[in-house]
């Protein structure tokens, strides 16, 4: 039993060991952690559809070593967003702020589904006062009548 | 009624219009947010003497050219004619931001192709060009005499680039 325990604990030891070899960047998995939040909602400049997370561009292995650095230091994710911010600009940013020049940015797909929405009611609305059942004139009727009659006798 | 059959030509015209502004417009030039701020500050040792160090303070009073380059920087090749030409005016002074490159690579390329700089600063670890947004190999900055960042050149400074926009700001800037 008492070697059954031994032979898990040193197990357990052996994976450890094996672990921090697999993942040589994470040296403090607290840091590591908060860097990948807060550079997963940030644009690498390189390849600019990647994260800065997941970009493996040397500029975006830079840039996480230098938040990394931020992050050890106590910085804030507002401080760290701010010293991004005023190098790159909001660019940077995958939820940009608002502020006027981004106004459209936010506003513009609401404006875009209130104006479809009042176009769709404005067209149902017409729709619906030209739907009144057409009424035949006496001379229509008659005009009806001898076209069908010519049908039938041809 | 006429007008209705118009709406959706009008639609496509304006979505044909939005679509046109934005395939003429480079996604990689970042308008850089550093235009029209003091240039970030740094103290660095100059390429071709490590034991001698630059620092933009030095420059203060002048209008000057930062230039950022690398030796493992094609790009940089395309452009490196035409700051030999510019050099040669002696319009302004250029100083190199020498981007995570080996000194010794810097210095073999300046031997062969000519060397447009009055001096170039060694950024091994870039963290310089993290401080100065740069995003791209090569960039340019243009400096005014208070020290204050007048423009960024994204990618290698074109003829025209040089001729429309460069120059004419680099003579508003001395005379002011």
């Amino acid at each position: 039993m008492k070697r059954a325990l031994v032979f898990v604990l040193l197990a357990c030891l052996a994976w450890l060991a094996s672990a921090k070899e697999a993942t040589p960047l994470a040296d403090d998995p607290v840091v590591e952690q908060r860097l990948i939040a807060i550079s997963q909602d940030m644009r690498c400049l390189v390849c600019q559809n990647e994260s800065l997370a997941g970009s493996r561009a040397d500029l975006a292995e830079d840039l996480r070593r230098e938040l990394r650095e931020l992050i050890r230091q106590g910085r804030s994710d507002e401080e760290i967003k701010t010293f991004m911010v005023s190098r790159y600009g909001d660019f940077v940013l995958y939820r940009p702020p608002l502020k006027p020049t981004t106004w459209l940015l936010w506003i513009g797909p609401f404006i875009l589904l209130v104006s479809a929405i009042a176009a769709l009611l404005i067209y149902v609305r017409g729709r619906r006062n030209e739907q009144a059942p057409a009424e035949l004139s006496d001379q229509e009727h008659e005009r009806a009548r001898a076209l069908l009659r010519e049908g039938e006798e041809a | 009624m006429k007008l209705r059959y118009l709406v959706p030509l009008i639609l496509f015209a304006a979505l044909t219009a939005f679509l046109a502004v934005g395939l003429s417009r480079d996604p990689h030039e970042v308008p850089s947010p550093l235009v029209g701020k003091p240039a970030p500050a740094f103290d660095l040792p100059q390429v071709a003497t490590p034991g001698e160090r630059f620092s933009p303070a030095s420059m203060k009073g002048r209008v000057w050219l930062l230039n950022v380059w690398a030796s493992w920087c094609t790009a940089c090749r395309e452009e490196h004619p035409l700051l030999m030409e510019f050099s040669k005016t002696h319009a302004v002074p250029l100083i190199g931001l020498n981007y995570k490159d080996q000194p010794a690579d810097a210095l073999k390329l300046l031997a062969r192709a000519g060397n447009p700089y009055q001096l170039s600063a060694l950024d091994l670890d870039g963290r310089v060009g993290i401080d100065w947004g740069v995003y791209g190999v090569p960039e340019t900055f243009l400096i005014d005499k208070n020290g204050v960042i007048r423009h960024k050149q994204i990618g290698p400074i074109t003829e025209e680039a040089l001729r429309e926009t460069i120059l004419p700001l680099i003579e508003k800037l001395n005379k002011s």
